[in-house]
């Protein structure tokens, strides 16, 4: 039976081809890793050096005392606690509207007939493709005249930046609560519509429970992307007091120096990055299942 | 009788429907869909928001296509970033996807490396790639000057190299990001028989990605490929933070124009304009994708 014997010898040669080739993987993954991470190590290490070390060349890769003193420099040289109060603010804010309202549009479109659902979901889809620049000019309008209009301040203040989020939270949150929804069973609230519940009741006491996965994996998203969020803030804010962080940082890499030319500090730009960098990274080691979770569920996987 | 109770249960559902729907439509309109005719309407006027909008006809259109000395270099400059670094960013994810699929010990830690970047706040990612690509004391230049290059290349300080070096500044955040766990999810969903269908036919590893994987993933890179696009021809914060948009207008790119004229020059009516003209160029070119698409995507995994 030589056939046979060929093919289990081709067979065990493709076995060691794809072992050779396996461990040539790990190399390039590792190298890969490192590379993308040397970025953050060389931040931290730059925002803890000495001046001199900072300017040294070649650059210095092991500082040898750490200077933690630079990132009480940095507190002091820019309004930090001030940004992250109302980056918190916004952050707390526009996730809570942003969840809360498009679980409904969700939970609507997913459990409701009624005429013109496709024709809207549709649109709704469509709207993910829409640039923002296209709607900034008539938003920033829109927000002058209400401040016109109304005895409130629109303007200049963080309510551009969350009070949008309470009429739906955007496509893509509507989207992943519509596709979460429709993978529940039915029965739960169909019983529930027998039981002679209210729709509002059977949102509240039964869909939003059962939908707290996608919520958590919502709620993320959308606290990044507020963490993030740069061109809104900048346009409607001039004050720096009112800066979300992420203005706020580049308001101090503008001005940190001050007046004092003669003593360049730049490792405290590194320090301002590392701080703002901080929060988004610790959410992310926190609740890190749910991000690949968040993808898997808004069934694009292929 | 039966049929009358239908339909009061039938309109009784479509109201509910609509109430709960009610943020969204309301969102809908004044932030999405009425902004959008608005700023049509605001395109042929000139408007500086104080006094009122006078209407112009299409002269904003003009000013763009015939006198706007940055328009239709801001318009070719964005092609370039997006053209340059969407096909980039794509297979360095599906790269960084496949190397993750091996299931080779310690993927867990890997996949948190090649993610972590993403978590990034733009303008930090920007701070910390400035300071390594310092021309004159950036741990870039000594990498380079280790391999003979001069150790004084310019970085995002000369025109011929600043779109290249915002293009690796976005690439470090944008190549482990959801694009990349979009890649890695359509993987895990190739059934393991194709392959080892393929295998039996005595299909190479090259052949075995050409003809099995990519297609069954397609699906997922045309996703990636049209939200890809999109985003990068609306770069903004990267050339806005780490240049200005120079040096001498090298990084100015199309968004950074709608922003100085409507934001900076407070030009709504011109702004408008561009804002439109960008709208159109988007749309065209992600209908011409999705048309293109017909020809390359596999439908065949039934979702």
């Amino acid at each position: 039976m030589p056939d046979v014997v060929s093919a289990q010898s081709s067979r065990s040669r493709h076995r060691l081809r794809s072992v050779l080739i396996r461990s040539l993987l790990y190399p390039v993954s590792v190298t890969l890793a490192i590379t993308f991470f040397f970025p953050f190590y060389y931040t931290v290490i730059s925002s803890l050096k000495q001046s001199w070390e900072f300017y040294a060349w070649p650059p210095i890769l092991f500082p040898e005392r750490l200077q933690w003193q630079n990132y009480l420099e940095t507190l002091e040289a820019g309004a930090f606690g001030t940004w992250f109060y109302n980056t918190f603010v916004v952050v707390i804010l526009s996730t809570t509207g942003g969840v809360l309202t498009s679980a409904l549009g969700g939970y609507s479109f997913a459990r409701f007939r009624y005429r013109f659902r496709e024709a809207l979901f549709v649109i709704t889809l469509s709207t993910m493709m829409l640039p923002a620049q296209v709607t900034l000019i008539p938003q920033f309008i829109l927000f002058f005249r209400l401040g016109q209009w109304t005895p409130i301040q629109w303007l200049d203040t963080l309510r551009p930046l969350w009070v949008p989020s309470w009429f739906g939270g955007g496509a893509f949150a509507i989207f992943l609560m519509r596709q979460f929804i429709r993978t529940l069973p039915p029965d739960l609230d169909e019983a529930a519509v027998i039981d002679g519940a209210g729709y509002p009741r059977i949102f509240w006491s039964i869909v939003l429970p059962l939908c707290k996965p996608a919520l958590a994996t919502l709620a993320i998203i959308s606290m990044l992307g507020a963490w993030n969020s740069f061109l809104a803030p900048m346009i409607y804010i001039n004050t720096p007091d009112k800066f979300p962080i992420s203005v706020g940082v580049r308001y101090f890499q503008v001005n940190y120096q001050g007046f004092d030319v003669t003593r360049p500090r730049e490792y405290l730009l590194m320090c301002a990055s590392v701080i703002s960098t901080i929060v988004p990274i610790v959410i992310f080691f926190a609740f890190q299942r749910f991000f690949v979770r968040g993808v898997v569920m808004s069934g694009i996987k292929g | 009788m039966a049929a009358g109770v239908e339909t009061v249960v039938g309109v009784r559902q479509a109201l509910w429907g609509y109430t709960f729907l009610t943020p969204w439509l309301l969102g809908l309109i004044i932030f999405t869909v009425g902004p959008i005719l608005f700023s049509l309407y605001l395109s042929f006027t000139e408007y500086d928001v104080l006094s009122p909008a006078k209407w112009v006809g299409l002269s904003n259109y003009e000013t763009a296509f015939r006198k706007d000395a940055l328009f239709w270099p801001s318009l070719w400059r964005t092609f370039y970033y997006a053209v340059v670094s969407v096909p980039l960013g794509l297979t360095m994810s599906l790269l960084l996807a496949m190397l993750l699929n091996q299931h080779l010990l310690g993927t867990n830690v890997l996949r948190t490396m090649y993610f972590l970047p993403s978590m990034t706040p733009a303008v930090a990612t920007v701070l910390i790639w400035l300071w390594l690509m310092n021309p004159q004391i950036g741990i870039l230049n000594l990498v380079l000057s280790k391999f003979g290059f001069p150790a004084n290349f310019p970085w995002v300080h000369d025109r011929r190299t600043v779109i290249p070096s915002l293009i690796i500044m976005n690439l470090w955040t944008t190549a482990g990001s959801n694009v990349m766990l979009i890649f890695l999810a359509a993987l895990q969903g190739v059934p393991i028989e194709l392959y080892e269908a393929a295998e039996i036919d005595g299909a190479g590893s090259w052949p075995r990605f050409w003809h099995v994987t990519l297609p069954m993933i397609s699906p997922a890179v045309l996703f990636n490929l049209v939200l890809g696009i999109i985003g990068a021809l609306q770069v903004f914060t990267t050339a806005f933070v780490a240049s200005q948009g120079g040096p001498a207008y090298g990084s100015w790119f199309f968004a950074l124009h709608i922003y100085q004229q409507a934001f900076q020059y407070f030009r709504m009516g011109y702004g408008s304009a561009l804002a439109w003209i960008f709208l159109v160029v988007v749309m065209v070119l992600t209908l011409i994708n999705l048309k293109l698409s017909d020809r390359w995507v596999y439908y065949g995994g039934g979702v």
